[in-house]
């Protein structure tokens, strides 16, 4: 990637929460890239730290007692640091955010449309019809049946599908070099998560956006993603080309988290290899590795924080390929679509 | 294998404003055979909660037979099913809700026990009731200091261990799980799932299982049924419905089941649009205006859920196999 410098290069992300007189990490030096046109998949469980990641450079979290640190590049442009109307300028339109559910982040009292072409118009010159003619455009380029009828919908008239359809044009409404989707298809169905992931795959070509793809779905990640991210407790545990991380994850805690998924084919296992316990609290981390007390492979070196180092294609906090002890390959079943 | 639980025919509306009626269970007849773990799939609306609500009478029919254990409880009232619930128990997705978080583990747990009377109509003492709440902690493989503790100091998955204990106190012979493991992280969910395996092995259970992952369906269920807009589409044994599928709303969904491999989507089967609305069903099969394989035949029709050998149940015109 050398001579090509990254659409979005986040350094040293931390962010605190202060509680109780203490101030609670949520994430710790976070540091990825997203380049032009490229998807990547930030995967974690609940309380890694993937949302507030997407968040704290959105500058959507607003509270006196949170503290940030850390920088966050677009377009070698500092974003941590800039003052808030000129952070207008780029947030929802060059950088825009779908969440999970469309529900709350339509407003109830508008119809779809009318949101649409309120966002097109906050950031262009154009007026009403020529808004209008977009947003009907754009609906229709999201697979949304009857375009023009439907603009003239409220939220809570169309199905979640059509809902988070609709959320994606609002995102593209002023084409965005990067579009971050937190969640998008965890409250849909299989089916219609199916025909947003296609959609969501078509975005570099259609409209030439980068995606940065917030999930807990390792299959979302593997079908959809270029480059994966897999955050543990706040912290870095792994990144590097998806193709790499799901033939050869080289962090116990992505091997674990990949082998606990079970199988649609091939024989079924009578137990479910599964990772003991639960993720620690953002106070109960422990000061070395965080996935430490959960792993099979825990030593003493686990008990320094392991810095990320370079293992095959991807960079790994993990003690073990420093020690030649690297993670077999994976076992999978070749699936037949 | 004897069967537990047969249900003919059931149906269950919903009267709606303006005159309409929501039909969630449209002439559902199933077998639920001791000690199976029969699978309940299907997308959000197509009314496998209800159907399982409805198997435990925690929802009144419309109309339909249920037999447990060849005891018709489908008019039963509340006081006649008493003694039947003691036998059938549910454990439901949200575990914090199920839980009051006012109360411990311990009053929770013992509930049941103080509610129903033992085995020969009397009240439980309490040490009776201690010694057996040490004992489900035991089987859910939690610490007997839970029981001292509030909901809200557990993680999701401890949650769920304990609405299972719950669930197992009165020693049922079926429960009935409602996507137990749905709004669980991966890593936990595979505990669980080996947690609900490990108490089948262990003291004789019978489960419906209700999920809409088909993976986990898939790991821990005998059967499956697949369900579309209110009724079974496809029923029979778990691997030969996940690998051979006849019905192709079965084949459509296993094909968008996105897949943790790389380069496995290649082929996929994409449906178009979403479930209709259950208001007003479209006419002939349910899956025909979504079906890439409907024919004339499919709108006019609708096709019944007939056997096609080997205790494959398909609801299709055209099955695939």
């Amino acid at each position: 990637m050398a001579g090509d410098a990254p659409l979005l290069d986040v350094r040293d992300l931390s962010v605190s929460f202060r509680s109780g007189g203490r101030d609670v990490p949520i994430i710790e030096n976070v540091s990825f890239a997203v380049c032009e046109r490229e998807i990547l998949g930030i995967v974690g469980e609940s309380g890694s730290g993937k949302s507030v990641t997407a968040m704290a450079i959105m500058r959507l979290i607003d509270d006196p007692g949170v503290t940030l640190r850390g920088s966050v590049r677009f377009r070698g442009q500092e974003l941590t640091t800039l003052p808030q109307k000129a952070f207008r300028t780029i947030r929802g339109r060059e950088i825009a955010m779908i969440f999970q559910d469309p529900m709350t982040a339509f407003t109830p009292v508008y119809t779809v449309g009318w949101q649409i072409d309120e966002a097109i118009r906050v950031h262009e010159r154009l007026s009403k019809a020529e808004a209008r003619a977009r947003t009907v455009r754009l609906l229709g380029d999201m697979g949304v049946p009857d375009p023009e009828r439907t603009a003239n919908r409220y939220p809570h008239q169309l199905s979640g599908g059509l809902r988070q359809r609709a959320m994606i044009a609002m995102a593209l409404s002023c084409n965005p070099a990067l579009l971050i989707a937190d969640e998008p298809t965890t409250a849909l169905d299989v089916t219609v998560q199916a025909q947003i992931l296609d959609l969501l795959r078509n975005l570099r070509t259609d409209y030439g956006s980068a995606v940065m793809l917030i999930t807990h779905d390792m299959g979302v990640v593997a079908e959809t993603c270029d480059h994966v991210m897999v955050l543990y407790s706040g912290r870095v545990a792994e990144r590097g080309p998806a193709a790499a991380i799901f033939s050869q994850p080289a962090h116990p805690y992505t091997a674990a988290l990949l082998d606990s998924i079970p199988p649609l084919t091939g024989p079924r296992p009578t137990r479910l290899p599964s990772i003991a316990g639960a993720p620690p609290a953002p106070l109960e981390r422990p000061p070395g590795c965080a996935f430490a007390p959960r792993c099979h492979y825990a030593h003493a070196a686990c008990d320094i924080l392991p810095p990320l180092v370079r293992c095959a294609e991807q960079e790994v906090a993990c003690v073990l390929p420093g020690e030649g002890k690297a993670l077999p390959p994976r076992m999978t079943e070749r699936v037949e679509a | 294998m004897t069967d537990i639980l047969k249900a003919h025919d059931l149906c269950k509306d919903y009267r709606l404003s303006h005159g309409k009626t929501l039909r969630a269970l449209d002439h559902v007849s199933l077998t639920v055979r001791s000690g199976e773990v029969l699978g309940l799939v299907g997308e959000s609306g197509c009314g496998k909660s209800t159907l399982g609500r409805c198997l435990l009478r925690l929802t009144d029919l419309s109309s339909g037979n249920i037999l447990f254990e060849d005891q018709d409880i489908s008019r039963m009232n509340d006081r006649a099913l008493r003694p039947v619930r003691r036998r059938m128990q549910m454990v439901f997705q949200d575990s914090y809700a199920s839980l009051n978080p006012k109360r411990r583990i311990g009053d929770l747990v013992a509930e049941p026990l103080r509610v129903h009377p033992d085995a020969n109509g009397k009240k439980r003492s309490r040490q009776v009731i201690e010694v057996r709440l040490e004992e489900l902690m035991d089987l859910v493989s939690l610490p007997h200091s839970a029981l001292a503790r509030y909901p809200h100091e557990f993680s999701g998955g401890q949650r769920q261990r304990i609405n299972i204990a719950r669930a197992l106190a009165l020693s049922p012979r079926l429960i009935v799980a409602d996507e137990p493991v749905s709004a669980l992280d991966v890593s936990v969910q595979a505990q669980i799932v080996n947690l609900f395996t490990d108490l089948k092995e262990q003291l004789g259970l019978t489960y419906i299982f209700i999920a809409h992952d088909l993976a986990v369906v898939r790991q821990i269920s005998t059967r499956v049924a697949v369900m579309y807009l209110g009724a079974i589409v496809e029923l029979g044994d778990t691997d030969a419905v996940m690998q051979t599928p006849a019905h192709p709303y079965t084949m459509a969904l296993i094909s968008a089941v996105p897949k943790p491999v790389i380069g496995a989507h290649d082929e996929r089967i994409l449906l178009h649009g979403d479930v209709p609305s259950p208001i007003s069903p479209p006419s002939g099969c349910r899956f025909h205006t979504r079906c890439p394989k409907a024919e004339g035949r499919c709108s006019a029709e609708a096709p019944a859920l007939r056997d096609i050998g080997n205790g494959r149940q398909v609801a299709c015109h055209f099955p695939l196999h």
